[in-house]
Formats: C-alpha cells, structure tokens, sequence
C-alpha cells in the first residue's frame, strides 16, 4: 500500500503554517509521501454521485440547549492557573503580541 | 484460592456480590488489584499510573459506607480508566508529552457518576496518543502488550483499557470509542467492549478527540459487567449539549431473559471479503450460525458504503481532530516550549512540535489541509455527504433487522512494530468499526473463539442508536449460545 503514488500533491510546509505545527525538513518529506497515500485513499470518494445529498455533522441532529442565565460556580482559580506554564497574579503570562 | 488468585478471572459482578456478602472487603480488593499490577503489569504495560494510596482510602471509606448498610452495585468497585478523563487532581496526560504536568481542575461526568455510585476510580490506562491509533504504538510513554500474546499488540487507541481487563489487571474499565477504539481492542484482546450511542454518555471532561463521534464505553469481561457500567454512567447531562433527554432503561434487568429466538440478525456481506482473514470469517460465521440454530433469523444483508467509510472517517476524523487539538498550545496547560523572546507563534509551533508525536501531529497537518480554503468543498463537504450515505446504509438495515453482526475486525491481533511503515493500517484495522462512528449507532464486541495461534476473534453487533437494550440482550444471548 506503501507504492501508492499520489496525484494529489499537498504543500506541507504551508499546512504546517494553519497548524501552528514546525516540522524539520526531514519529517516535511516523510509527512509528504504519507499523507498523500492517505490522500490517495481518500480520493475514492470521488467515485460517489453526491449530487443532492444533504451533509451529516453529527450523530443524531443537534439543537442548541439553553439555560437561565444565572452565575453558577466555575472552576477554581488557583487550581486552574496552578496549571499555567508561566503566570502573572491571576492571569496566564505570554511573549509579547504586539510592539 | 486466594483473593489474589481469584482475582485476574474475577466479574465485576462477582467482585460486587463478594463484597455484598462479606466474603473480602473493598480495601482487600484493591490490595488483590496491586498485587496483580505489581506481579504483570511489567509484561503488559497497561498502566501509565495507579494511585495505590488513593486507591485505599476510597475503599476505606467504602467498606465503613457499607458497614452502615449501603449495599450499591458499584460501592468500593475499582474501575481503571483510559487516560483521557479528567479526574480531579490527577494527572490526565492522553498518553501525550504535551500535557506534562496537567492536573485536571475538575470530574469529568463519567467520573463524579461512578464516584456517585461508590466506585474508585483506580490506575490510569495507556493509549495511542490522543486516541489517534489502532495499535497503542503510539504512546509517547510505553509499550502495551497484548496479554495473550506479549509479541502483539493489544489494539487501540483504548489498548492499556483492554489489556488491563484481558489479563487481569482491573476487574473493567472505561475506554473511549471514536472510529472503533473501544471494539477494535476488545476485539484483539478477547474482552467486552462496547460503544454507546452517540449523545447516551456524556463527554464533559473527557479530553476531545473527534467531537461528532467520540463516545465513552465500558471494557469489560462479560456482557453483564459493561450492563453494570453502561447503567452507572449514560444519560443526559446539563454539560454536554449532545447528550440526549431519553431515560435510561435498566440494562441490567434487560439481560435476564436475554433469547435470540425470533432476533432478526442481518450479516453484513460487505464484511466477509478478501480482506477478512478466513479464521476471523469461520469462527464469526460459527457463531452467527449458533444464533440462527437458537432460534434467530439470519440474512444476509448489505451496506453498500462500506468500502467507503474509512475515507470518509479520515476526512472528517482528521478535520475534527484538528480543531480540537488547537488548544494544545503551550498558554494555559502543558510543558511551554520555545524561548520567549521568540514570540507568540514561535511558542505555538515549537510547542506543537515537541510535544505532540508523529501520528497526531500527521492527522492535524491532514485535518488542517482537508479544512483549508480550497479544499474543504473537494475533501471535508464530500465527506460529510458520504456520512449521510452511510448513516441510510443502516437505516435500510435496520428497517429489517434489530441487530447486524459481523467480524469486529479484518483480522486478529498482528505483531508489535509490525505496520509502523503502513499508512493506511488504523484504516484497515478500524474498516468495520468506524460507520458505526459516523452513524451514531451503538456497538459492541464480544469475544467469539480464538484462531490456530489462539489469538481471540471479536464479533461485532450493531443496534440502532439509542438500541443498546437490544444490542446488550442480542450479545448477552449469543455469549449464553457460545458458551464464551
């Protein structure tokens, strides 16, 4: 299954940008040839007539569940922040954003 | 024989009338657990953790409970859990570097569920990281074996769930089922797994895998047991929008009088394939015929999408999954990589890339692309079509019969490192689970013999949505037929 070759070529690299993901240049060409055998694959679909048929997004339909708005407790703070990477009082602490 | 000794054959069930009768306290079934971990789990390699001490003191606290007269089935029962659950106070690592040093804030509902019904949360299991894998392999920890054969792999991405419970290590566990995660395993490992519907169990404080499908279930040793557990955790819940305002039966008592006599079984063609291993095909057909030689109406029937199903679940898996691994980013939770001065993005990307592995970061690059502008009509929009086809598959299925049933998986258990070059293996592997996924249906799988090699073979029964009395009695009455 390996010896697919693809005619589907995906930009990786420009994927990864979207993803917030670095890979190194040798997990870029291996990342390649995998997903395009996958892609490949999937390209199987194309066999199918869609025309007309409505998109399924859940198991069963979903409706939104509303609520009284009404504070209720949440989660505790300090345990919450206790997880924090990096914290300055009660708030999460980050690079700077903007100059 | 010994607690001990007793203890790696033992039921939930039995461990609960033991308990109801005196026989041992709770304290000393959680030591027997110990015990069993401490004397195997070296093989095995189930357990990322387990809070012995933790463990006690809620038996402790049980046993003086049931000293005082409360006698609930699930009171001072130890339930191990995949490591995908929030447990307040512990540690919730989904088998991932990326979560080092989390320790959950809050219960996920399963959990205050069970804690409700007086069971102990004890050991957190191994998995594929972030539930992204048919085999466990991808654990970024350890290496789980399948206890029947220690040289093969216990199946994913619930393995350490199902390799606990197959050999003896936990009296049941919960695991989680995405595109057959749950199943596939108890399938490999020759146990009990089943997959409620979508929207029957609650998915608060369970670490988000794919949000349209994913569904907590129990792994256990016989169909009664996963009743029990089904019974503890399923119904709506304030937390998770999904989750659907219909009462919960009584699995339990559903099982009782539990007969395949008039069942209409339909026995998917699509299943029993080239690519099905002839022993997996002889010992499912073995039992389908049993069923029908009890009295059960047996046709075959078809699911024309089959052959699809797998490409629609990476499509629509990977993009899900994508997004909801998003919040993996180094700001609030996990070990943050990348220096400061580098900025926000470099924090991101350097933290995404050292703490997540290989497979999970191929299905967000995957799930990414699928998503992006230009490719989400051609990929992701036809996916979701194709989901429609195959959720009319069973609809036309079950128009006819009450339950389908057919090999839980191609083939049995494979060997350890076998695949690693194999893009396409979790596809194989998850071909006749996932449009159960997809669909929103429930499903098990209950062991059915084992081959030459005396690996186990899985059999897989399918029950409309909501249908899970109908699926639990239909396996409950083939397992009494087979006599597994």
């Amino acid at each position: 299954m390996s010896d697919i070759k693809s005619n589907v070529h995906i930009d990786v690299a420009r994927v990864c940008e979207l993803a917030h993901i670095d890979l190194s240049a040798e997990e870029q060409v291996e990342f390649q040839s995998q997903l395009e055998v996958i892609l490949k694959a999937v390209s199987k679909l194309d066999e199918l007539d869609l025309t007309g048929i409505e998109p399924t997004l859940y198991g069963h339909p979903i409706e939104s569940v509303f609520r009284e708005d009404v504070n209720t407790p949440s989660l505790d703070l300090e345990q919450v922040l206790a997880n924090a990477p990096a914290r300055i009082g009660n708030e999460f602490k980050l690079p700077k954003i903007v100059e | 024989m010994s607690l001990n000794s007793e203890f790696s054959t033992m039921t939930l069930a039995q461990a609960s009338e033991g308990l109801r009768n005196g026989t041992f306290s709770s304290v000393e079934l959680v030591r027997a657990m110990h015990a069993a971990i401490d004397e195997k789990d070296s093989v095995i390699g189930a357990y990322l953790a387990f809070d012995a001490e933790g463990a006690l003191a809620a038996a402790e606290a049980a046993d003086t409970r049931r000293a005082a007269g409360e006698y609930p089935l699930l009171l001072g029962i130890p339930i191990a859990l995949k490591d995908m659950f929030n447990i307040k106070g512990q540690p919730c690592t989904c088998a991932s570097k990326i979560l080092e040093g989390y320790i959950a804030p809050y219960d996920a509902t399963v959990i205050t569920r069970l804690k409700a019904a007086g069971a102990i949360p004890a050991g957190r299991l191994n998995m594929d990281e972030f539930a992204m894998g048919t085999t466990t392999e991808h654990s970024a920890f350890q290496v789980t074996r399948n206890p029947v054969d220690p040289t093969r792999v216990p199946g994913g991405s619930s393995g350490g769930s199902a390799a606990a419970v197959a050999g003896g290590l936990a009296l049941a566990s919960l695991g989680t089922d995405t595109g057959g995660s749950i199943r596939q395993p108890a399938s490999f490992c020759g146990c009990v797994g089943v997959k409620p519907s979508y929207g029957r169990v609650s998915r608060f404080g369970v670490v988000g895998s794919v949000s349209s499908m994913d569904q907590v279930g129990p792994i256990t040793k016989t169909v009664e047991d996963a009743a029990i557990l089904l019974q503890a955790i399923a119904g709506l819940d304030a937390y998770d929008q999904t989750t659907v305002n219909q009462p919960v039966p009584d699995y339990v008592a559903a099982l009782r009088d539990a007969s395949l006599k008039g069942l209409r079984i339909g026995v998917p063609k699509e299943c029993f394939l080239d690519q099905t291993d002839p022993e997996v095909v002889t010992k499912v057909r073995a039992a389908i015929d049993a069923c029908a030689d009890a009295g059960a109406e047996v046709r075959e029937i078809s699911l024309p999408h089959t052959a699809y199903a797998s490409a629609v679940y990476s499509v629509c898996a990977a993009g899900e999954a994508s997004a909801s691994l998003a919040r993996f980013d180094g700001v609030r939770y996990g070990r943050r990589r990348g220096a400061a001065e580098d900025g926000l993005q470099a924090l991101y990307n350097r933290t995404r890339a050292e703490g997540f592995g290989a497979e999970v970061k191929r299905r967000i690059i995957l799930g990414t692309f699928v998503l992006s502008s230009g490719n989400y009509d051609r990929y992701y929009h036809r996916a979701q079509q194709a989901r429609t086809l195959i959720r009319r598959d069973f609809e036309a299925a079950f128009a006819h019969c009450d339950v389908l049933m057919s090999p839980t998986t191609p083939t049995p258990a494979y060997l350890l490192n076998s695949k690693n070059d194999d893009a396409l293996q979790a596809s194989f592997d998850d071909a006749f689970t996932v449009a159960a996924n997809l669909a929103g249906i429930c499903g098990l799988s209950i062991p059915c013999g084992r081959t030459k090699a005396h690996l186990p073979v899985g059999l897989q029964v399918l029950a409309p949505a909501f249908g899970e009395v109908a699926l639990l009695r239909a396996a409950e009455a083939c397992r009494r037929e087979l006599g597994v």
